[in-house]
């Protein structure tokens, strides 16, 4: 989000605001002390508090022992790893070992299909390229969400192949392999790499796999970072997906487990709480380190249309 | 380009010579066949896991669908079954109140964001870094953040910063008329930051000279959001807010999270009537015809937005 495109704006001398610096956003917002200053900093403390402060109560609430929903502090008023003992109880470690498997590799085999057909798609003419182009824009039509109780029955029998990946990681990681918008990006953006970086390795006969290695991949790196990013938070969000891949409630996911347990009168909120903290840090994670390709991705998305 | 047939096996040793031309952006046999290899496991994928299912869901919608007893064809039937059942015809209704207020909500407030946190100092960027937050965190955990916030009781969370300003507790999530605002909150409040970030980008390339020859003229600021910043941000906010309203059509998670579609009814989405139809009453003839339907019209919806947007780009 830092853009630093434009220059930095002058420092306020005193509290006379510089009169350029005005017009350097579109509510004309001065950098010196003033009522326009003041409203400002109010406002900003005001969504924060709206849009941060929640996390702050339920990883304080996490922490509490007595956390009930109408006692939830900003901060622990009696610290404790209680809950997250409790939560090891319930098995919430095993969900979230199942939760990182999941992304782990639905991620990795999600970013190589899509690096590998972007490939084909971008960096060669073939007959059919429409139409295969066609097929990758309308699966990201077909969510597991819309098509969700057909993929329940064919992953409990694969056709063709008979088998049953129920209940196996396999059933989540297979499904979310496959998104059109993941390869859409990667192959917008590999269309912009120019052909001749490919002309004189291919006159010394460099075959298709080292092409792609170590040409074309070093170049997409701003690409990798976005489809990474992306595709975790996609994987991470799977829902219905683990709920109907799964064969008994071992299988489920982090994501799925909570909303199982909230129903379980026997688990505290603290536990619950706890649950929720440890679906967080993944994600927190990925994004405080991914952020710019975040970024890039939201906005090159917006002028894309 | 003249090549020998070759088997795929053979085509590595046919080619070792490495004489072939240097043609680019057209392939020979070869090049062919390491395309279509590449595509491979996208293909195997997307058939398995997209356009099966798919085809098997429309098939499904035709038929009667009983386990053990064997299938019957039945036609139009379970379309007819859907577009006549009064609680799919409240839930689409739910739909497009819930998909309006959130794609607008989300618009509105991520515009303000945006207004409010541009620029370039540091304390700014910190700040949009925290606001995003509920944008990168898993539906699912959203709705339980949600869940405690709306504790209904008069000192749940949000009713005692409601008894601050001096309201009465709302029933959130758990009354028939407040529910399904609440999760429209939710969206908004999940969707907001990631529109502001996109109206960030629109407000970045605005030439800020517009702004000082605005001033020179003597415009208020709202004289200059109407018609220099609006006017430049029309176009890239358009097509992705139109995109979001569509895709708002087949919101599932954070409605099965936070009310699973109750209280009475009143949150009942299309897709969670589908799930309820066809995984907890197993009609699953019926749930597919629902979902054949959801697709269809989402497709047309957004093929028809994405040939405007085309024909309007080459105007």
């Amino acid at each position: 989000m830092n853009r630093s495109s434009t220059k930095t704006r002058p420092k306020p001398q005193g509290s006379r605001p510089s009169s350029s610096s005005r017009f350097d956003s579109a509510l004309g917002w001065s950098p010196g002390f003033s009522t326009n200053m003041v409203l400002r900093v109010l406002l900003c403390i005001l969504v924060f508090c709206i849009f941060a402060l929640p996390f702050a109560a339920i990883i304080s609430g996490a922490f509490d022992r007595n956390t009930s929903p109408t006692e939830i502090t900003l901060l622990p008023k009696t610290f404790t790893l209680a809950n997250f003992e409790a939560a090891a109880q319930q098995g919430l470690w095993g969900y979230l070992l199942n939760s990182l498997v999941v992304a782990g590799g639905g991620l990795l085999l999600q970013m190589t299909v899509s690096v590998f057909a972007a490939y084909s798609l971008s960096r060669r003419k073939f007959r059919g390229q429409a139409l295969v182009m066609l097929l990758v824009l309308l699966t990201m039509m077909l969510p597991e969400e819309v098509i969700g109780i057909p993929l329940s029955l064919v992953l409990g029998d694969l056709p063709l192949l008979g088998i049953s990946l129920r209940g196996t990681v396999l059933a989540v990681i297979l499904p979310v392999g496959i998104w059109g918008f993941a390869i859409f990006i990667m192959t917008e953006f590999m269309k912009e790499i120019p052909p001749e970086i490919e002309e004189a390795a291919r006159l010394d006969g460099v075959g298709e796999f080292r092409m792609l290695f170590t040409m074309i991949l070093p170049l997409c790196k701003p690409a990798l970072g976005v489809i990474g990013i992306f595709g975790f938070m996609m994987v991470w969000d799977q829902y219905l997906l683990p709920l109907i891949a799964a064969n008994d409630p071992s299988d489920y996911t982090l994501t799925v487990a909570l909303s199982v347990l909230r129903n379980d009168t026997t688990v505290g909120p603290g536990v619950l709480l706890a649950g929720a903290v440890m679906a967080m840090i993944p994600s927190l994670l990925v994004y405080l380190f991914l952020q710019r390709s975040m970024i890039r991705g939201i906005t090159s998305g917006a002028t894309k249309g | 380009m003249t090549v020998t047939p070759t088997r795929p096996a053979e085509t590595r040793a046919a080619t070792k010579g490495g004489k072939q031309l240097p043609v680019r952006r057209r392939g020979n046999r070869k090049q062919m066949l390491a395309i279509w290899l590449f595509l491979l496991p996208a293909a195997i994928l997307g058939l398995y896991f997209k356009f099966i299912p798919m085809f098997e869901g429309v098939r499904l919608s035709l038929f009667k669908v009983q386990p053990f007893l064997g299938d019957v064809f039945v036609g139009f039937d379970n379309y007819v079954n859907v577009l006549t059942d009064v609680r799919f015809m409240d839930a689409l209704g739910h739909t497009v109140v819930l998909g309006l207020a959130q794609t607008l909500g989300a618009l509105v407030v991520g515009f303000g964001l945006a207004l409010l946190l541009e620029g370039q100092a540091r304390s700014l960027w910190v700040l949009r870094t925290a606001i995003f937050l509920p944008v990168v965190t898993a539906l699912a955990v959203v709705g339980e953040i949600w869940r405690i916030l709306y504790f209904p009781t008069a000192d749940g969370p949000l009713n005692t910063i409601l008894g601050w300003v001096g309201l009465e507790p709302l029933q959130f999530l758990n009354g028939t008329d407040t529910a399904l605002w609440s999760i429209a909150v939710v969206g908004i409040w999940s969707g907001a930051p990631y529109n502001m970030v996109i109206i960030l980008a629109g407000l970045t390339g605005i030439d800020r000279t517009l702004y000082e020859s605005a001033g020179v003229d003597g415009a208020t600021i709202w004289q200059r959001l109407r018609y220099i910043t609006l006017p430049a941000l029309r176009p890239s906010i358009v097509i992705v807010l139109t995109l979001a309203a569509i895709r708002s059509l087949r919101s599932f998670t954070e409605v099965y999270v936070l009310t699973g579609g109750g209280p009475a009814g009143s949150t009942e989405v299309w897709m969670t009537r589908m799930y309820s139809l066809g995984f907890q009453r197993n009609d699953i003839g019926v749930a597919s015809a629902a979902a054949v339907l959801l697709l269809v019209v989402t497709l047309l919806l957004t093929v028809g937005t994405q040939l405007l947007a085309r024909r309007k780009a080459q105007r």
